[in-house]
């Protein structure tokens, strides 16, 4: 099966280098990684490098083909990655927005019919929850309606790589399980989905694996609860926490204090 | 409850409708104002002798065709060309730079088209090879992609936000316009008066020789912006994600300010400096229409070409028996529209 291999890779903005020879094990298709650490660890520059958005050395392989030889345009094929920051003055309406996604560049997969065009994105904005929502302008949507109305341009390609920096950031305790649910779902469907999460706790639950990165580097990977121990946490955090089963024998992270 | 496919399908459908609709409205108002545009001057001749004099020209006197065919139909169709060119320049501008108050007249771009006009009329310096009137055109060709090119650079840097982008642009004007300070210092009276006319912005110049050349270049331009509609629309909603759907924003944006500064070196060439129309029809069009650039760049387009066409009749009207340069008038309506922008965007 088709595995994400990335394998020592440099990346950086000009004039500081935030990632420095870091390599993961092999990222499996049907699996959840959620990338956890600090502000500035690097989480968001190792999304953005494997969408391509930065300059980086280093190989980021997936089924055989090194993704970082490939065009803009062949790549968006592959990759798909929804931003933390979406800007909010757009005057379009959601069902625009996503068709925008599919027309911008070709798309092997789909048929150029545009009635197919518009039931996908249609079928999309309804496997969200967001179909009510499909003619409102963007301008005009709360903060976690337009972040679902961007997870949902991002999965609408189809890529076989899901990468969603802070799915759940904007988002209310319903809305925040319903993306998790999504995510595994999505990867479910034969894809990678690796994303940005700060509650550790949807991590503990939902990931198949974790990566707590700290200074561009891995600090521990695993599975969630071999990843996410009071020892780790403690050293790239500064945070006193216990990893506690609740009643249902479900991981939860209790934080004490700060060190 | 959730609407069915159907009914989100339908609905699109209409809001597609409705877009078309809205610009075939912008259409029939346009060409009413070219209609209006020819009948008001200094000869005052009714709307219905137009009509005549322009579809069946043998059956008016010669005095009124003359005046419909020569005089002002060149005018009213280079009003309409000049609006169209700056407020489509205007639009792609607003996209490619992600910025509400880019427009070829605030970023300077105008400035220095028009610097480059002024090297042409004043020192006669160009291009080697280039001669006559074609310098006026080409070096405000060169200075415009010049300019485009240097906010491009300038808008990439890091820590350069919008609002950046735009005292940049704020800057351009002041230096191309001590620059053209310098050439009119040094101009004779002759070319100083020829060059301050020009600078006013004026359809003056308009006549049956120029009107083609600026027409073949919207014409040629044209389709390649609307080639380019799903990918500027993709570009709304962000760089990052615009990528991450295939754009080559880079090359993109490379060929938009290409687009841009032929459009705006186009009408400067030919009319001058006329200001706020690139930032005032792309800002009604997107008012009607919203963002999907299969409609936001004709309307445009629409919007600029009417605006300028009713600048036009304006510029005829305020004062009877004179024609007040175009470019006051177009300043005059769109500085506070400019005013009531930011004011509207801070409020936001």
């Amino acid at each position: 099966m088709a595995n994400l291999h990335i394998n020592d890779i440099q990346v950086g903005y000009p004039g500081k280098k935030v990632i420095h020879g870091l390599t993961l094990p092999p990222l499996a298709i049907g699996e959840v990684t959620v990338l956890a650490g600090p502000n500035g660890a690097g989480k968001s520059t190792l999304l953005r490098a494997i969408a391509g958005l930065l300059r980086m050395t280093g190989s980021i392989r997936f089924d055989e083909q090194e993704l970082s030889s490939f065009s803009i345009q062949k790549r968006a094929g592959y990759v798909s990655f929804m931003p933390q920051a979406v800007p909010t003055d757009i005057n379009l309406s959601v069902i625009e927005a996503i068709i925008s996604a599919l027309k911008a560049s070709p798309l092997d997969a789909v048929s150029d019919d545009n009635l197919t065009l518009h039931h996908r994105a249609i079928a999309v904005l309804e496997r969200i929850g967001i179909a009510h929502l499909a003619l409102e302008p963007l301008n005009q949507l709360s903060g976690g309606q337009r972040q679902l109305a961007s997870l949902a341009r991002t999965v609408v390609r189809e890529p076989k790589i899901l990468l969603l920096d802070e799915p759940t950031s904007a988002l209310d305790l319903r809305h925040q399980l319903k993306v998790m649910r999504l995510a595994r779902s999505f990867a479910a469907d034969g894809r990678i989905v690796i994303m940005v999460l700060h509650d550790l706790n949807l991590a503990l639950r939902w990931a198949d694996r974790v990566i707590v990165m700290d200074q561009g580097a891995v600090a521990s990977q695993g599975h969630p609860t071999e990843a996410i121990t009071p020892t780790v946490i403690e050293q790239v955090y500064g945070v006193r926490i216990r990893v506690e089963n609740c009643s249902r024998g479900l991981p939860n992270l209790i934080v004490d204090r700060e060190i | 409850m959730t609407p069915d496919t159907a009914t989100i399908a339908k609905g699109y459908r209409q809001q597609f409708t409705r877009r078309i609709v809205l610009l075939c409205i912008l259409g029939i108002a346009m060409l009413v104002s070219f209609f209006v545009d020819m009948a008001v001057g200094p000869s005052m001749l009714d709307f219905s002798q137009v009509i005549k004099a322009v579809f069946s020209p043998d059956a008016v006197e010669l005095s009124e065709r003359v005046i419909v065919w020569e005089v002002r139909m060149p005018y009213a169709i280079m009003a309409l060309l000049v609006g169209a060119c700056l407020s489509l320049a205007g639009c792609e501008m607003q996209t490619v730079m992600n910025n509400a108050m880019a427009s070829p007249f605030t970023l300077g771009v105008s400035a220095a088209a028009s610097f480059g006009a002024a090297l042409a009329m004043v020192i006669g310096l160009s291009l080697p090879g280039v001669g006559g009137d074609w310098m006026v055109v080409v070096n405000a060709f060169i200075f415009a992609f010049g300019a485009t090119l240097l906010l491009q650079l300038l808008s990439s840097l890091r820590g350069s936000g919008p609002e950046g982008l735009v005292l940049f642009g704020i800057a351009l004007v002041f230096l191309f316009n001590a620059f053209t300070g310098i050439m009119q210092y040094i101009a004779t009276v002759e070319a100083l008066q020829q060059f301050v006319f020009w600078t006013l912005g004026s359809l003056s110049k308009a006549n049956w020789d120029n009107i083609p050349l600026l027409f073949a270049l919207f014409l040629v331009i044209v389709p390649l912006s609307m080639g380019s509609a799903w990918q500027l629309t993709a570009l709304r909603l962000g760089e990052e994600s615009a990528r991450s759907f295939g754009v080559n924003v880079r090359r993109l944006r490379f060929f938009s300010l290409l687009r841009i500064s032929l459009l705006t070196a186009g009408a400067v060439a030919f009319a001058g400096i006329i200001g706020f129309i690139g930032l005032v029809g792309p800002h009604i069009a997107k008012l009607l229409i919203g963002e999907d650039h299969r409609f936001s760049l004709p309307a445009s387009i629409l919007s600029g070409a009417l605006i300028m066409s009713l600048a036009s009749i304006l510029s005829k009207s305020v004062v009877t028996g004179t024609i007040v340069p175009v470019g006051i008038v177009t300043s005059l309506i769109g500085v506070p529209v400019f005013v009531a922008l930011i004011l509207h965007k801070r409020k936001r």
